[in-house]
């Protein structure tokens, strides 16, 4: 008998209204572990509101999400219990520009885990070699170049060592030269086995990395698959109208 | 060097900013109501106190009241104070700021020193220097002139701010683009033409807040008069609870005199925020 | 050292100009004093209000509206109100309400002397602006950053604490000095109530020793070049605590 591998983040029903605006109606689905998603769509698609709803940055209106069987839509959600499974990169201002990188990657596990220093001191230049850093552990945010400073952040997001990392467009702000080198990191990480939730425009980029593409309009989740299917032969108009725009 | 920046700017910033709670905060998130309070409590408070030792004699709201136009004289004359002192400071403090940023070095150099001694110099002691070292007269062509304390206190005020009117100055003509002044030049226009046709009349707007903060630092500065010996609403304050003689009325008498300047001074601090809200969105 | 101190009455009994901080050791250390009392009310008044700002500018983000409301009011009622009636009315008005205490003659005194008071109301005043100061610098660091910091699992004190408070610290640190240099000005409204600050020291002086103009121009002189001092060394510290790729 085939088994699944096991569903690490399972959203279910999930709604999110400001005020009378209904921002996410019913989403649902799950991300097996080791996978990596990417869900694209227009702006104002809801998709940032999705994965800030997922790291409980947003309180859900109603609906369940549950990571590695932690339900995120509880008052009574232990948040650093939570935010230890869940890395989220943003897609600016991430990094804390009186810090050096190295520092920047070492401060949570210190501050918020209470690890220890030189472990934590360690793996942070561990990480930072890993995402091409190494030498830059001493520069501050403000003398890096944007997709430097995107791979740093992800870098100080594994310092926390996720099960599951959230990308909210980091690429967006990006020129072209620096989005390839932080592309090729995540993509890095998805190939290490990390389950990864990406929001993005990159469609070439979605081909390449997603094991499954969902495009969300209006809050809604029009259309899913695999991205061999859904980038080329999508099935919704409003798929195509989307795709036809980016491509 | 970044591609990405790492802060917002100032000005960003401040946009995002939002805007007070309407007319809860038109009222300094009540302030004023804490003070009123705390007045009406004293009073009330020196009342009780007062009631077993002294019998049939007047409460301290009646008191009070009963002082409260003496007073309220002493601090028109606060007012007075400020309104001349600002007048002679922005008058001076304007040639001084057009010194500034003019194209002598050595009048720029001279304006710049000019204007660092009187914004590092105490405000207290500078009127301690007018009191004592003006002369009682000055001889002019045409008489002689008498200087009485009071002058000397207006001079005395005057002096910073006219050093501070000269920064709000420089900061205003240095705040206008390059291109206001390349484009007048181009125009064949003198510096002098430029500056007074073009430069100066889009810097008055940007001027206003900044000088109005200065007003209403100035008026609470008036007080500092009474230090130096001259009679205002402090001085005056002070005799009426020395004549009553009564402690509990200490605390009332300065609450009372602490709001009519907090009454005069929000609400210009008020419109100067507003005023600079507008010009944020605008410009 | 005595040839400067002859050059000094040299120049009082040849030409009327009568530095005798110059020549007479006593005259010299209530000056000295006086210059020295002025550093340290400056010094702890300073320490004072820059805590006040940091505690104010945290509970303006409280949950409760009340406290909200009461910093608010904290606020406004001290940036509005004349410095010299805030002295007074916390020496005189409040200060006589307390219980007096016996001291170490056996004479009833206030619980708090008069140095006391000022370095309460200068701080109180100092304090309120700071507490804008902060505000303004808080908001110039990005939503955003706020939020990659809570999904790191920090609190919001530890948000405050390790980003929020240095960030907006150096963004602000122009207005704190320029706070700074302000307060060490109104450090003489002290001498109203008799507190030996370095106005009051050389006021001492020439009542006794007449000589007013030159205290006058050596107090001036001296105010003038202390200040200057304080503004040198803030701008090296601002150039220290720079955030290489932010420019204001």
């Amino acid at each position: 008998m085939q088994t699944e591998p096991a569903a690490l983040v399972v959203l279910s029903r999930v709604e999110k209204r400001f005020a009378d605006t209904v921002v996410l109606r019913d989403i649902s689905f799950s991300v097996a572990r080791g996978k990596s998603v990417c869900i694209i769509g227009p702006s104002g698609s809801g998709k940032s509101t999705l994965l800030r709803c997922v790291n409980a940055l947003v309180p859900a209106s109603s609906g369940s999400i549950k990571i590695d069987g932690i339900e995120v839509n509880d008052p009574a959600l232990d948040k650093i219990a939570l935010r230890r499974k869940v890395g989220m990169v943003f897609q600016q201002y991430n990094l804390f520009p009186h810090r050096t990188a190295l520092q920047n990657v070492m401060m949570a596990p210190i501050h918020v885990l209470k690890q220890d220093r030189h472990e934590v001191e360690a793996r942070a230049r561990r990480l930072l070699a890993k995402v091409g850093l190494a030498e830059k552990e001493r520069a501050y945010p403000g003398e890096l170049s944007g997709g430097q400073q995107q791979r740093v952040a992800i870098a100080r997001s594994l310092a926390m060592n996720p099960l599951v990392m959230l990308f909210d467009e980091v690429t967006a702000a990006l020129d072209p030269e620096t989005k390839k080198e932080v592309l090729v990191t995540i993509r890095e990480l998805a190939e290490d086995g990390m389950t990864c939730m990406i929001v993005t425009h990159e469609m070439g980029f979605a081909r390449e990395v997603a094991d499954h593409v969902y495009f969300t309009e209006k809050g809604v989740i029009v259309e899913h698959g695999p991205p061999g299917e859904l980038l080329a032969r999508p099935r919704e108009e409003r798929t195509r109208a989307f795709l036809n725009q980016v491509l | 060097m970044t591609t990405l920046p790492v802060l917002l700017t100032p000005g960003k910033a401040a946009l995002s900013r939002p805007s007070g709670d309407g007319w809860r905060d038109l009222f300094g998130g009540g302030a004023l109501g804490v003070v009123l309070a705390a007045l009406g409590i004293s009073i009330l408070a020196g009342n009780a106190h007062a009631a077993p030792s002294l019998g049939g004699s007047p409460g301290v709201l009646a008191i009070l009241l009963k002082w409260a136009p003496l007073v309220f004289q002493g601090f028109l004359f606060n007012l007075l104070v400020s309104v001349l002192s600002m007048l002679a400071g922005t008058g001076l403090g304007l040639w001084l700021g057009l010194g500034r940023v003019s194209q002598l070095q050595v009048l720029r150099r001279v304006s710049g020193a000019v204007i660092q001694f009187f914004r590092n110099a105490p405000w207290l002691v500078l009127l301690f220097y007018c009191m004592f070292l003006l002369p009682f007269s000055v001889s002019l062509p045409f008489g002689t002139v008498p200087l009485p304390d009071a002058a000397k206190a207006v001079i005395g005020l005057s002096l910073p701010v006219m050093a501070n009117v000269a920064e709000i100055v420089r900061g205003g003509v240095q705040s206008i683009p390059l291109e206001q002044w390349e484009s007048g030049e181009a125009l064949a226009f003198s510096r002098r033409q430029i500056l007074w046709m073009v430069i100066l009349p889009q810097c008055l707007r940007r001027m206003i807040p900044p000088w109005m903060n200065l007003y209403a630092i100035l008026t609470m500065s008036t007080t500092l008069i009474s230090v130096v010996g001259i009679q205002d609403s402090m001085t005056l304050a002070r005799a009426a609870l020395v004549a009553e003689g009564r402690t509990e009325l200490f605390i009332p008498m300065y609450l009372m005199l602490l709001s009519w300047f907090f009454l005069y001074c929000y609400p210009i601090a008020r419109g100067t925020a507003a005023l600079e809200r507008g010009f944020r969105v605008r410009i | 050292m005595e040839r400067i101190a002859d050059f000094f009455r040299w120049l009082n009994d040849a030409h009327g100009v009568n530095l005798s901080i110059f020549y007479d050791a006593f005259d010299r250390s209530r000056f000295l004093e006086g210059l020295w009392t002025t550093v340290e009310l400056s010094t702890i008044c300073t320490a004072l209000s820059l805590a006040i700002g940091v505690l104010g500018a945290w509970l303006q983000g409280a949950r409760f509206g009340l406290v909200r409301q009461l910093v608010q009011a904290y606020i406004q009622f001290f940036r509005n109100t004349p410095p010299l009636v805030q002295l007074f009315f916390f020496y005189f008005a409040i200060g006589n309400e307390l219980p007096h205490v016996l001291d170490e003659h056996g004479m009833l005194v206030p619980p708090i002397s008069n140095v006391g008071w000022a370095i309460l109301s200068l701080s109180l005043f100092a304090g309120a602006f700071n507490v804008e100061i902060f505000r303004a610098g808080i908001e110039a660091v990005p939503r955003a950053m706020v939020e990659a910091a809570e999904s790191l699992g920090y609190s919001r004190l530890g948000i405050y604490w390790h980003v929020l408070l240095p960030l907006a610290f150096r963004i602000s640190l122009p207005a704190l000095n320029n706070n700074l240099v302000n307060l060490v000005k109104t450090t003489t409204l002290a001498y109203a109530i008799a507190v030996p600050e370095l106005l009051y020291a050389a006021a001492q002086i020439w009542s006794e020793v007449l000589n007013v103009r030159e205290m006058m121009n050596v107090l001036l002189v001296t105010y003038v070049a202390l200040i200057a001092v304080l503004v040198a060394i803030m701008a090296r510290w601002e150039r220290a605590l720079r955030i290489p790729g932010y420019d204001p």
